[in-house]
């Protein structure tokens, strides 16, 4: 049977074909990646581009209110750029930021519970005293404070050079130790099972085990995890840019676009921060409801918290 | 017992050292304390003269020290915006942020625990589905933007709430509190409901299955069984084991929260801690940074220990499992 034809026979398909949220949200964040992914190509100007933007375009609503203008179909930012433009760059870098927060952090995680929780030992009890301290003080507060510890060291002239993968570096770091627990837990489980006996008994050596055949069995909690992380990736990267602590206002993000437009809503233009705070609903509501549903689907056991 | 009180403390206690460290290493790093005080006319032989009084060429692990030293006196050296001791500007701001907290925490309480349960009790009810697929758009929403969304309704579009500050302030004792006076009341309400927007789904969503996981237990059955009343189950049997592990997560939450603070200050202009490290973030205020820091992180190494202590009190299998580990 191919692959295809597998998946097709798969709980995993048949439950995901009656669940119309499950569908409507796949739908909708393929929509928003796509968007993301050819943004030079969808977004009717290029925001980064100091020709296309005119300061006497600043503040223009929706096309949709009164003063409205086709040509900017939501309006334009204090700066004059175009919000859609500007939106879908700024979702471009925070699904980029989101991304590869995770990808750093699942490496960093999956490999520390891995072989922390089939050693065991000390080393074992040192990373995850190590996860628990760090869990405590949740991973917002962690990433608040490396980002403004290493901002001040760096200066903010430099940082905005480096902000992307700053960014990703401090929120992975951050983020671990959900992965490591996760990941240990399974491996725990799995360490006691007859496979992992045979494959001792036939002379595999630890690391060998350890990669190829109790990796492949922690992977559906792994999958789980990693939507709701991506989710709270996005989150963590649009919390610290609304703070400055983030990407420059001269790249932003959809938290930093939010944080420039924030001020002008009390002159009544609601749209500069709204809009792109409505898309970054979306987005993360689009990514926890999928979360959702893989975790009924799989129900492991994730670390609450 | 006394071994598991035992270990707890020395843990907490090592955690307190490595924050101490963390701490000095960015004061070290961040801005230059000679020329925070003497400016830019004074001359290189003056500087590294001053450099030595102050004792800023020692070896690392003497300053370390010395750091520490006056750290356990309270002394962090002075805040260079302020030009006040870094202690006496954090005592000054913690009211606001704790009144925050704790008017938070209060709508959290008092919504979660009857939401919590009733959705637990009546799973198929419409309210029940409602709660969770609201809780989860609840998540999915970050806290500065309810913020601002609630102040451009209530205080751009309908001007009935105040958007910045804490008001009419009262003081008993070295102690500004705003919750005496109705202004003060005014200008609390949006952020303590912003703050609370993120932790009320979670805590719903948690008491909602923790109650479900107890409800399916033996001794419920038996207790049906028996043919006890319906809200004597819930509320005596079922509700007081439900309580345990919201305990320990109400705990974790509390880094979650003073993270959240830091936020929901920041759009309020709320007066408190958050806002004051955020200033003291650009102004480059290393020392009124390390005091957040360390005054953070002690905070919550005692209420994490309380909270793994009262725990490991009411629930024995943690005190074992813990000392076989």
């Amino acid at each position: 049977m191919s692959a295809l034809a597998t998946f097709r026979e798969s709980y995993l398909w048949y439950s995901f074909k009656r669940d119309k949220i499950a569908i409507a949200s796949l739908l909708v964040l393929v929509l928003l990646f796509c968007s993301a992914i050819f943004a030079p190509l969808i977004a009717p100007y290029n925001p980064y581009d100091p020709e296309m933007i005119d300061i006497m375009n600043s503040e223009i609503p929706p096309a949709w209110e009164d003063q409205g203008s086709r040509e900017f179909l939501l309006g334009t930012d204090s700066q004059g750029r175009d919000m859609l433009s500007t939106m879908i760059y700024g979702m471009r870098i925070s699904i980029t930021i989101g991304l590869g927060a995770v990808l750093l952090q699942a490496f960093l995680g999956v490999l520390i519970g891995l072989f922390a929780g089939y050693h065991g030992g000390r080393l074992d009890a040192i990373f995850m005293r190590a996860a628990d301290v760090q869990l405590s003080f949740s991973y917002l507060m962690v990433a608040i404070f490396l980002s403004a510890v290493l901002q001040a060291v760096v200066g903010v002239s430099r940082f905005g050079e480096i902000a992307v993968p700053f960014l990703i570096l401090v929120i992975g770091f951050s983020q671990w130790p959900q992965y490591a627990r996760t990941v240990r837990a399974s491996v725990l489980a799995e360490r006691k099972k007859e496979y992992v006996e045979a494959a001792r008994v036939a002379g595999f050596t630890s690391p060998r085990i350890i990669l190829s055949q109790i990796f492949p069995n922690t992977l559906s909690p792994i999958l789980v995890l990693s939507t709701i992380q991506v989710a709270n990736a996005v989150m963590s990267e649009a919390a610290l840019s609304f703070l400055g602590l983030g990407m420059p206002i001269d790249r932003p993000s959809l938290g930093s676009l939010i944080n420039s437009g924030f001020e002008y809503i009390f002159s009544g233009a609601w749209w500069i921060t709204i809009l792109p705070g409505v898309l970054l609903v979306v987005l993360v509501l689009s990514i926890n409801l999928l979360g959702d549903f893989l975790r009924d689907v799989f129900n492991p056991k994730l670390y609450k918290g | 017992m006394i071994a598991f009180v035992i270990r707890r403390i020395i843990q907490a206690f090592i955690v307190i050292f490595i924050i101490s460290v963390i701490g000095f290493a960015v004061k070290q790093s961040v801005g230059d304390p000679v020329r925070e005080m003497t400016g830019i006319s004074v001359s290189a032989e003056e500087l590294q003269e001053f450099r030595e009084k102050l004792g800023l060429n020692d070896p690392w692990y003497v300053q370390y020290v010395r750091f520490l030293g006056k750290a356990v006196q309270g002394d962090l050296g002075n805040s260079f915006f302020y030009k006040r001791p870094a202690t006496d500007v954090i005592l000054e701001k913690a009211p606001a942020t704790l009144e925050l907290v704790f008017v938070s925490s209060l709508i959290v309480i008092l919504f979660s625990v009857p939401l919590g349960v009733f959705s637990a009790i009546r799973p198929n009810h419409f309210l029940s589905r409602f709660l969770m697929s609201g809780s989860i758009v609840g998540v999915s929403i970050p806290v500065f933007l309810t913020a601002i969304m609630m102040i451009y309704v209530f205080s751009v579009k309908l001007g009935w709430l105040p958007s910045f500050g804490r008001g009419e302030l009262v003081m008993i004792g070295g102690w500004d509190s705003g919750l005496l006076t109705v202004d003060g009341w005014l200008h609390i309400l949006m952020p303590s409901v912003a703050l609370s927007s993120i932790m009320l789904p979670l805590f719903i969503r948690l008491i909602r299955a923790e109650m479900m996981e107890v409800l399916e237990s033996e001794y419920i059955k038996f207790a049906w069984a028996k043919g006890l009343s319906n809200r004597r189950i819930w509320f005596v049997h079922a509700f007081k084991n439900t309580l345990l592990p919201v305990i320990t997560v109400g705990g974790v939450q509390l880094g979650v929260t003073i993270a959240f603070t830091i936020l929901t200050e920041t759009v309020f202009q709320w007066q408190g801690l958050g806002f004051m490290f955020m200033e003291a973030v650009e102004r480059s205020d290393s020392p009124l940074l390390v005091a957040y820091l360390m005054f953070v992180g002690i905070v919550m190494v005692v209420v994490n220990t309380i909270v793994d202590l009262i725990y490991g009190l009411v629930n024995p299998t943690i005190r074992i499992s813990g000392a076989s580990s």
